[in-house]
């Protein structure tokens, strides 16, 4: 358990804290894929994480299947849809972490539903991840009025709880959420479910801009983004960009080609993104 | 009328949707605070409750929050709202003793609750009504709702076309298949019906498809739940607003009968026409009050919805309630008969009430459904919903082994002009109610 352990070793939140460090002195931002666990089985899931790493992502967000996700858009629903299909389990996304964790140099964030990590008991949660290697969590259904307990848990466990700010998050309100956000923050670029989207939204470079006046943790930022002409802008500004429907598209896609052929393809795809990010 | 004089004075509205306890003295002495004191300024029922949603949604939830505390200070707005419960809805609605139900269960006295004579067939009117002046005050011009019988859908389209607000429903593909008359009558009243394709093609997934129109939309639209389930203040507001269904029953009764009631009973799935009838009623210790689930084909995971009664604390649509799940916290798939019970959550204060000990809750299936439905439009000429009558089997029952000087009040939610089709369907009868030729 957590409790018995909190300085045998290195807080990932530091772990984080170094990565964006070295990316600030390489002058790049941090491109940051997000990759469904178990779509379309966990192997393949193992082998992408394998290919993000070499292709230069400074760090990936996992996505935990969940039965019902309603702040993400059809492509990475239908993800989740097939990963449980093929039999997604915690268990399952607790040891492909393990593997992925000692194969790959990019720190993991699970992004998980509140209603999972309720269910198994936070402690428990928590303690399962960090055993895993796992280097925090994006919960995207956990305000900062509920979040206390998953907080605590983190903190004694040195796993980043990375928060999110988003268009309707009024000022008073972002400066709060970027006060809690630990390892960094995501700022959510539109008003909506993910999803690639063409433009980017009106406004978002003066939001990064002026949360960057409140807060000294790195922002990244998310949602809608898929191209690297997209990611430069935002890389010009913030720390950093995630880019998940996009990257799932691809895994939506890995079924009717060779895995060899599909890995290279997104390969080359997320290392153009990283490319972009070189301000 | 005593009652019409009542209900006119915008005093009693303003105070019975503030709800406190000072309009129901408990009828037994306590030290603990009434029941009926809840939620907290979080939306806690107890350890229920909460908002557990993305950010995007957080500040209109606030703004809800505050429209609605200061609606309910607003005379302007209890009268309004009374108005049009009065003369669009049509309340109160009758309790009517159902003499021919009573003479075949040969014991306690059965009574009905007729919220299936309110303007559009069903109790979930009072709330559309509510819930549409809320969004008239936040000046947002456009509603989305979900539905799952399509009883809430047709009483959120009749709201908006009586306020001329924008509408668009989303209802599972299935139930748009079971429950085509209120589909056509919502396009009718110039609603958007979009039938939602993803997972069990029911109610949940209805609700996740207007979260996530509602993430996009926010700033310009106001969503309509339908049940007192979702995240704080939904569970709140739509209890209120149903609320009118327990405290018109408590006056009736009192009138009619001299006295409250022994039992009532109302059919849960997300808990709507339970909570507005048993709310008023809690307090009450001495008025027993008994929620009936969805059994659907049996107890066994996957063919029922009764979340009460087979699920476990977890995080559903917004809030922490009982919910159908696996070990995971993968939202289990349900079944019922009843497309308004097809859910495999329930609102967080049910969850309250059930491990408070003041509710009980228990379940029917879709046969004994079926059966009560027959038995209700054979001896008493009303065809009850489908959902409704879960409630009514149950009552049957329990009415026969309680004394003649007993009351048993069921909430008759809705009626079954909808379900019609769908039961002559599963009977494999022809629409005219024939055997179908082989």
């Amino acid at each position: 358990m957590s409790a018995s352990a909190p300085a045998a070793s290195p807080s990932k939140v530091s772990v984080l804290a170094d990565v964006f460090t070295t990316l600030r002195t390489q002058g790049r931002a941090a491109l940051a894929p997000f990759v469904t666990a178990g779509d379309p089985e966990m192997e393949t899931t193992l082998a992408v994480l394998e290919s993000l790493d070499r292709a230069g992502a400074s760090l990936c967000e996992l996505g935990v299947p969940y039965s019902d996700p309603i702040a993400d858009g059809p492509v990475i629903q239908s993800s989740y849809t097939r990963a449980l299909a093929a039999g997604f389990t915690l268990e399952r996304l607790f040891e492909l972490s393990r593997q992925a964790t000692q194969r790959v140099k990019m720190p993991i964030l699970a992004m998980a539903s509140y209603s999972l990590i309720y269910r198994r008991g936070i402690d428990r949660f928590v303690a399962d991840a960090k055993a895993a290697g796992l280097t925090g969590f994006v919960v995207p259904d956990l305000p900062i009025e509920e979040s206390d307990q998953l907080d605590a848990a983190c903190r004694q466990a040195g796993l980043a709880l990375v928060r999110l700010v988003t268009p309707t998050t009024p000022p008073e309100r972002a400066e709060a959420i970027a006060r809690k956000s630990t390892g960094f923050l995501y700022c959510v670029s539109v008003a909506g479910v993910t999803g690639a989207r063409t433009d980017l939204p009106a406004g978002l470079i003066e939001r990064v801009q002026w949360l960057r006046t409140k807060t000294d943790v790195p922002i990244l930022v998310g949602f809608g983004i898929s191209s690297p002409e997209q990611a430069r802008a935002v890389a010009a500004v913030a720390d950093g960009v995630i880019v998940g429907s996009a990257v799932v598209r691809h895994l939506a896609d890995a079924a009717n080609h060779p895995r060899e052929a599909f890995l290279r393809g997104l390969e080359g795809y997320v290392g153009d993104l990283v490319a972009a990010t070189a301000r | 009328m005593p009652w019409q004089a009542t209900i006119e004075d915008d005093r009693f509205v303003r105070r019975s949707l503030t709800a406190t306890a000072t309009t129901m003295t408990p009828a037994l002495p306590s030290a603990a605070p009434p029941l009926s004191q809840v939620p907290d300024t979080l939306g806690r029922f107890g350890r229920f409750g909460g908002r557990y949603v993305p950010e995007t949604l957080s500040a209109a939830l606030e703004q809800l929050e505050q429209a609605y505390n200061e609606a309910i200070a607003d005379p302007a707005f209890a009268s309004e709202l009374d108005g049009l419960l009065s003369a669009f809805v049509g309340r109160p609605t009758p309790l009517l003793f159902a003499k021919r139900l009573t003479e075949l269960a040969g014991g306690a006295q059965i009574y009905f609750k007729r919220e299936d004579l309110s303007h559009t067939g069903a109790h979930k009117i009072n709330n559309t009504l509510g819930q549409g002046l809320l969004a008239l005050r936040m000046g947002k011009r456009r509603i989305i709702a979900e539905t799952g019988a399509g009883q809430h859908g047709v009483a959120t389209a009749t709201a908006c076309a009586r306020f001329g607000l924008d509408c668009v429903v989303y209802m599972g593909a299935e139930d748009v298949r079971r429950q085509a008359p209120n589909v056509r009558n919502m396009r009718f009243m110039g609603a958007e019906v979009r039938p939602v394709e993803s997972g069990s093609r029911t109610l949940r997934d209805a609700i996740n498809e207007a979260m996530r129109d509602w993430m996009g939309s926010v700033e310009t639209t106001h969503y309509i739940i339908g049940s007192v389930v979702g995240p704080h203040p939904f569970p709140r507001i739509v209890r209120d607003f149903q609320s009118v269904i327990g405290r018109e029953t408590v006056e009736q009764c009192q009138r009619q009968l001299g006295r409250l009631p022994d039992t009532v009973v109302a059919c849960v799935g997300g808990g709507s026409n339970a909570a507005g009838m048993f709310y008023p009623f809690v307090d009450h210790h001495d008025v027993r009050l008994v929620g009936v689930e969805a059994g659907g084909r049996s107890g066994k995971p996957g063919d029922h919805a009764a979340s009460l009664s087979y699920g476990s604390p977890g995080i559903l649509h917004g809030s922490l309630s009982y919910v159908l799940q696996d070990a995971d916290g993968q939202t289990a798939d349900v079944h019922s008969v009843s497309a308004g019970l097809d859910y495999p959550g329930v609102g967080p204060e049910h969850s309250y009430w059930r491990d408070a000990g003041r509710v009980e809750y228990t379940s029917v299936t879709d046969a004994e459904a079926l059966d009560a439905f027959d038995l209700v439009a054979q001896r008493e000429g009303i065809l009850p919903a489908l959902e409704t009558s879960h409630a009514l089997a149950w009552a049957m029952e329990e009415a026969g082994r309680r004394p003649p000087q007993e009351i048993l009040v069921v909430c008759m939610s809705g009626r079954g002009d909808k379900d019609a089709a769908e039961i002559a369907r599963l009977r494999g009868l022809s629409a005219d109610g024939t055997v179908a030729p082989a």
